[in-house]
C-alpha cells in the first residue's frame, strides 16, 4: 500500500489526525520537499512528532528512479509532501506507476495553498480561472534569456472572462525562492514588451507565509507592491479579475487594498 | 618613423593592410624581414639572417613561423608615403588557424610561391582562406635564382616555368571564386600583379619595374648565372617591387571595406553601424574584431585585430560580444615587429593592439554599441584532430595549470581545452602532433608549469548512417513528450555550414533560399531552428502552445548530444535532428529546464543509436617527394598505414606521391618514413577531411574510447536512454 499524505501549509502540526495515524502505522516513511516545503518546521521536529525516521527523496528519486515504490508491494509505505499531494504537482505519475505495478494507493489530504489563497484574500473560490507559475528566467547556452510569457497569457485569458488567477512562485534548488516582488517585475517586464495592458494599473494580492501564525496579505497596484516588503518565503501571488462587491470589501478591509476599489464598484 | 606612421594612420587612402601567405619554406618570413629592412625598420645585415618576425625562441630554433606577427612600416611610392600594416603568417599545416585569423584583419595578401616547387597543398589552402575572407591576392614568385642555378634551366625555360606558376595560381583562384577572378582578381604579370625575385638576395622585378629600370628577363638570367645578385638588389630592390605592387593593386581600407563588410558581417547594411563600416568612418561607433590575443609580461593580455569603424582611444568603455560586462580600454597601440608602440588614437581602417579588454577572446567583436550584431565567427578550414591529456608534474601546480590552459586557449583558438568530467583530465585538442608539441613546450617554457602529456589520441566524430522513425523522449516527470527523428545531413548542406554560407544569424529568407538551392525541401528549410557544428535541428511542428519558449531548452538538449554523442561521447557531425511533435504540461514549472533538456537529449541519443551511430575518423593528405630509387619504401610505408595513394607523378628523378592516410595511423610517421627512404623523402601534410571508420574496426575503436573515458565498456543501447 502506498499512501500519499499532504502535510498542509506551514509546520509539522498542520497534518490531519488521519495522516498522523497513517505515518505512525507505516513501515517506511518517504518525503519530498522540492515542490513545496514547510517553512515553519524542520526534519527533526517532524520526526519527533511522528516518531518515525523520514527518508528524503530528491527530484531524481521521485521522477527518474522511483524504485522505492516497489517496496509498497510488500509493505505499507507513506509518501509525504507539503500542501495537498496531488495539487500543483506531477505526482499523479507516481500513482499511475504504482497502479501498473499492482500497488494499491490511497490519498490523505492536507490543506492546499489553492484553498488558503481564497480564504486569506476573501476572493471566492468559484471565481478562479487557470493557475500558472512564474519560474526564474532561464539563460540558455547560447546566452538567450528566456522569460516566459505564459503567466501573462494566462492572466489575460482569465481577466477576459473576469476570473482571478493564482500565480505560483518557483522554488528552485539553485536559484532560490521566487518572491512576489520579482514575479511582479517579470510580469511588468512582459507587459512592457507586449503592451497589451494586462498588467497596467492592475490590483494584485501578494500573500506570504500562508498557514503561519501571522500570514501577510496585501492588496495593491502591481507597480507599488513590486517594492513592498513581504518578508520571508513562501510567497504566492493572486491577480484578481472582476470583483464581486464582497470581494472588493474583503480586499480593502482584510488585505489593506486601496479604498477606491469600493468606489469603482458603486459607479 | 613613429610620427610618420601615426600621421598616415588617419588617412585611409594611404593605408594597406596586407598578409603574406605561403606554403611552408617558400620564404614568407625572409620576405617580411627584407621588406622591413627596405623600409628602414631594421638593418639590412640583420634581415634574412635574424628572422626578425620570428620572435619566439621556438620559432627560431625550429626555423619556422608559429604565430602570426604584426608590423607597421612606411613605404614611399611616387611622391607619397604609404602605411603598410603587415601580418606574417605560418605556413605549416598544424598552424593553419593563424592564417585564417590573419585574413580577417587584412584586405590584401601577397601569395609567395617557390619558383622551383610551384604551388603546393598549403598554397591552395591559404589562397582559399584569403578568397573566403574577401582578401585580394597578388603573387610573388620567390627563389628564381634557384631555378636558374640549381635546376640549370635556360632563359627560355625559365620564362616557361614562371608562366606555369602563374597559370596554376590563376587556375586555383578561378576554381575557388570565379566571380572574383572575372572581376579582376586574376594575377597577371603584364598588369603588374605578379613580381619575381629572390627574397633571400633581396631583389625582385615586375613588369612595371622592368619598364622603370630597363632590366629585362635576360639581364636577370645573366646576373643570376654570374652570381651577381648584388647588382640586382641595387637596381631592383625587393621592397620596392613588392610594396609598389601592394600599393598599386591591393585595396586601401576604404575600397576594401565597402565590399568586405558583407562577407564578414551579416547585420543590416543600412543601419548606422553598417554604413559606418562600409566607409571606414573614424567618427562612427566602434566596431573592432579581435584576431589575436597575446601576453605582454607588463601590460597583460594584448588584443590585436582590425578596426572597421570608429576610433580607439584610451579610457573608452566598450562592449564585448557574448558578455554583458563593459571593459575599459587601457592602452592603444600598433605593432612594430615585436615592439608595441602606444599612440593616442587609432582610427578605423587600421590594425590595432589594445589592452584592457578583459572579456575578449579571439573572434570577439568589440563595440561601443550595446546591441551590435557580432562579426561572423572566424572559420577554420581545418579542425582539431589530435588530443593529448595534460597533467601537472607537481600537484601543487594544478591551479596554475588550469589558468595557463585557459590562457593558451585564449591565445590560440584552434586549440580546444576541455575538462573530461568523467576522468578529471584536462584535454588539449589541436591540429596535429606538432601543434600540440609546440603548445606543450610553450606551457613549460613561458608559463613555467612543468607538465606531462599523454600519448596523442585521435579525435573522432559520431555520425548516423540511416533515417529512423520518430523516437519518443519523455521528461523525468513524464508529463512532457517530444517526438524526434534523426537522419544524415546531406553533404551539400554540411558544405554550406562549413563554408559559413549559412548561419542562424543571417536573415531567415536568405538562409532559406540557400538551403533550398542546396536541395533541402522548402518546409524543412523554413524549420531550421539551430545549427551546432555541422548538425542542424529542425522544428517541424505547428501551433503547439508554449513550444516557442520551450524551444531554447530543447536546443540545449540537442547541443548537449552534439557535443558528445551517445556511442562514445565524441563530438557529433553531419546529423539532422527533426522535432515532429511535442506534448507539454500546462504549467511552466513542470516543463522547465530539468524536464525538457533531458527529454530532448534522450530522444536524440536513442534516435542516433537506432540510426546506426558510427564514427568518422580524420584523415591527412600526405605529400611525399622522394627520389624514384626510394619510392618503393615510401609507398610501402603509406600502404602499411591504411593509406590510399591518390596520385603519383614524376619530375626528373623525383617521384611525387599524394595520398590520404587516417590520422590514427600517422603517429610516428616522421621517423619511419626517414628510415624507409634513407632520409631522402621530403613530406608535408594537410587536413584531409573525415571518413567513416571501416565497420570491422568500429566496435574495437569505440570500446577503446569508452574505456579511456571511464564509460561502461559495453556498447550503449537505445534502451539505455529511453523506455521502448
Amino acid at each position: 500500500m502506498l499512501t500519499f499524505i499532504g502535510l498542509g501549509l506551514f509546520d509539522e502540526s498542520d497534518i490531519s489526525l488521519k495522516g498522523l495515524e497513517a505515518i505512525r502505522n507505516a513501515e517506511l516513511v518517504y518525503a519530498e520537499f522540492y515542490t513545496s516545503s514547510l517553512m515553519g518546521t524542520d526534519l527533526e521536529k517532524m520526526e519527533k512528532l511522528y516518531g518515525k525516521k523520514i527518508r528524503m527523496l530528491s527530484r531524481e528519486d521521485v521522477e527518474q528512479q522511483p524504485d522505492w515504490i516497489n517496496e509498497a508491494r510488500e509493505k505499507d509505505i507513506v509518501f509525504l509532501t507539503g500542501g495537498d499531494s496531488m495539487v500543483s504537482t506531477t505526482h499523479v505519475d507516481l500513482r499511475l506507476r504504482a497502479k501498473e505495478l499492482g500497488i494499491e494507493t490511497r490519498l490523505i489530504h492536507g490543506a492546499s495553498i489553492t484553498s488558503a489563497v481564497a480564504g486569506l484574500s476573501g476572493l471566492q473560490n468559484y471565481r478562479f480561472g487557470k493557475s500558472i507559475s512564474v519560474p526564474h528566467p532561464y539563460r540558455s547556452r547560447r546566452d538567450v534569456l528566456v522569460i516566459t510569457e505564459a503567466p501573462y497569457d494566462t492572466i489575460k485569458l482569465n481577466s477576459e472572462l473576469g476570473l482571478h488567477t493564482i500565480v505560483f512562485l518557483d522554488i528552485d534548488k539553485d536559484k532560490g525562492y521566487m518572491t512576489v516582488n520579482r514575479a511582479l517585475e517579470l510580469l511588468l517586464y512582459v507587459e512592457k514588451q507586449r503592451g497589451e495592458g494586462v498588467m497596467e494599473n492592475k490590483i494584485v494580492v501578494g500573500i506570504a507565509r500562508a498557514g503561519s501564525e501571522k500570514p501577510l496579505v496585501k492588496a495593491g497596484y502591481a507597480e507599488k507592491l513590486k517594492d513592498f516588503d513581504f518578508g520571508a518565503p513562501l510567497h504566492i501571488l493572486v491577480i484578481p479579475g472582476k470583483l464581486h462587491f464582497i470581494e472588493a470589501e474583503a480586499l480593502v478591509k482584510l488585505a489593506g487594498g486601496p479604498e477606491e476599489l469600493l468606489e469603482d464598484l458603486s459607479q | 618613423m613613429v610620427e610618420r606612421v601615426t600621421s598616415l594612420m588617419t588617412n585611409p587612402e594611404k593605408i594597406r593592410n596586407i598578409g603574406i601567405v605561403a606554403h611552408i619554406d617558400h620564404g614568407k618570413t625572409t620576405l617580411s624581414d627584407n621588406l622591413l629592412a627596405g623600409a628602414g625598420m631594421i638593418s639590412t645585415e640583420l634581415a634574412g639572417r635574424q628572422l626578425f618576425m620570428d620572435s619566439d625562441e621556438e620559432e627560431q630554433a625550429r626555423g619556422i613561423t608559429i604565430d602570426s606577427s604584426n608590423v607597421s612600416m612606411v613605404h614611399t611610392y611616387g611622391d607619397d608615403d604609404f602605411l603598410i600594416n603587415l601580418i606574417d603568417t605560418p605556413g605549416h599545416v598544424d598552424f593553419g588557424g593563424d592564417v585564417t585569423r590573419a585574413m580577417r584583419a587584412v584586405d590584401g595578401a601577397v601569395v609567395v610561391v617557390d619558383a622551383v616547387e610551384g604551388t603546393m597543398p598549403q598554397t591552395e589552402t591559404v589562397l582559399r582562406q584569403a578568397l573566403r575572407e574577401h582578401v585580394k591576392p597578388v603573387l610573388f614568385v620567390n627563389k628564381v635564382d634557384r631555378l636558374i642555378n640549381e635546376l640549370q634551366v635556360d632563359s627560355q625555360e625559365m620564362q616557361v616555368r614562371l608562366g606555369k606558376v602563374i597559370d596554376h595560381v590563376n587556375k586555383l583562384i578561378k576554381s575557388m571564386n570565379e566571380e572574383r577572378y572575372k572581376a579582376g582578381w586574376k594575377v597577371d604579370a603584364a598588369n603588374g600583379t605578379v613580381a619575381f625575385g629572390s627574397a633571400l638576395y633581396n631583389w625582385a622585378i615586375s613588369v612595371p619595374m622592368m619598364q622603370k629600370t630597363g632590366i629585362s628577363f635576360g639581364d636577370i638570367y645573366d646576373r643570376c648565372r654570374a652570381e651577381d645578385m648584388k647588382f640586382l638588389g641595387e637596381k631592383c630592390p625587393l621592397h620596392e617591387a613588392v610594396l609598389d605592387m601592394v600599393i598599386r593593386h591591393l585595396p586601401n581600407p576604404l575600397e576594401a571595406q565597402k565590399n568586405r563588410v558583407k562577407t564578414i558581417w551579416h547585420g543590416d547594411e543600412n543601419s548606422a553601424i553598417g554604413k559606418s563600416m562600409a566607409k571606414a568612418d573614424a567618427d562612427g561607433d566602434l566596431a573592432f574584431m579581435v584576431t589575436d590575443i597575446s601576453m605582454d609580461p607588463h601590460a597583460g593580455e594584448v588584443a590585436t585585430g582590425r578596426l572597421f569603424s570608429g576610433s580607439f582611444t584610451r579610457g573608452m568603455e566598450v562592449y564585448t560580444s557574448g558578455s554583458a560586462k563593459k571593459s575599459r580600454v587601457q592602452q592603444v597601440g600598433i605593432f612594430m615587429g615585436p615592439e608595441r608602440l602606444e599612440v593616442e588614437r587609432i582610427p578605423a581602417g587600421n590594425i590595432a593592439a589594445v589592452t584592457g579588454l578583459k572579456e575578449a577572446i579571439v573572434g570577439s567583436t568589440i563595440t561601443t554599441l550595446s546591441d551590435m550584431i557580432p562579426f561572423e565567427s572566424i572559420r577554420h578550414v581545418s579542425e582539431p584532430v589530435v588530443t593529448v591529456a595534460v597533467e601537472a608534474k607537481h600537484t601543487k601546480d594544478l591551479p596554475k595549470l588550469v589558468e595557463v590552459l585557459r590562457q593558451v586557449a585564449k591565445e590560440d583558438p584552434t586549440l580546444q581545452i576541455t575538462l573530461d568530467e568523467e576522468t578529471g583530465e584536462h584535454l588539449m585538442a589541436g591540429m596535429g602532433e606538432l601543434h600540440l608539441e609546440v603548445i606543450a613546450h610553450r606551457i613549460e617554457r613561458d608559463k613555467n608549469v612543468e607538465i606531462t602529456t599523454s600519448k596523442p589520441i585521435v579525435v573522432y566524430r559520431e555520425t548516423v548512417k540511416n533515417k529512423i522513425e520518430p523516437v519518443e523522449g519523455k521528461s523525468p516527470n513524464r508529463h512532457n513528450r517530444f517526438y524526434i527523428y534523426v537522419e544524415p545531413l546531406s553533404s551539400e548542406i554540411v558544405e554550406l555550414i562549413k563554408s559559413g554560407d549559412i548561419s542562424m544569424r543571417m536573415p531567415e529568407l536568405e538562409r532559406r533560399e540557400k538551403l533550398i538551392e542546396a536541395g533541402m525541401g522548402k518546409d524543412e528549410a523554413k524549420a531550421i531552428t539551430a545549427i551546432y557544428g555541422t548538425n542542424v535541428f529542425l522544428d517541424m511542428t505547428r501551433g503547439i502552445q508554449y513550444l516557442n519558449e520551450t524551444m531554447e531548452l530543447v536546443i540545449d538538449g540537442f547541443e548537449e548530444v552534439m557535443k558528445a554523442g551517445p556511442l562514445s561521447r565524441e563530438p557529433v557531425s553531419n546529423v539532422k535532428a527533426v522535432l515532429v511533435d511535442a506534448k507539454l504540461h500546462e504549467d511552466t514549472i513542470h516543463r522547465g529546464p530539468a524536464q525538457v533538456i533531458p527529454a530532448a537529449r534522450q530522444a536524440i541519443q536513442a534516435g542516433m543509436l537506432l540510426a546506426e551511430d558510427s564514427l568518422l575518423e580524420p584523415y591527412q593528405k600526405v605529400f611525399v617527394q622522394v627520389p624514384q630509387l626510394n619510392m618503393g619504401g615510401a609507398t610501402k610505408e603509406m600502404q602499411g598505414r591504411r593509406g590510399v595513394i591518390l596520385n603519383m607523378t614524376t619530375e626528373g628523378d623525383l617521384a611525387i606521391i599524394e595520398c590520404r592516410v587516417p590520422v590514427a595511423e600517422m603517429f610516428g610517421f616522421a621517423g619511419e618514413i626517414r628510415s624507409a627512404t634513407e632520409g631522402r623523402a621530403m613530406w608535408s601534410t594537410e587536413f584531409g577531411g573525415f571518413d567513416i571508420v571501416p565497420t570491422g574496426l568500429l566496435t574495437d575503436i569505440v570500446a577503446k574510447i569508452r574505456e579511456r573515458k571511464g564509460l561502461k565498456k559495453d556498447l550503449p543501447r537505445p534502451t539505455d536512454f529511453i523506455g521502448l
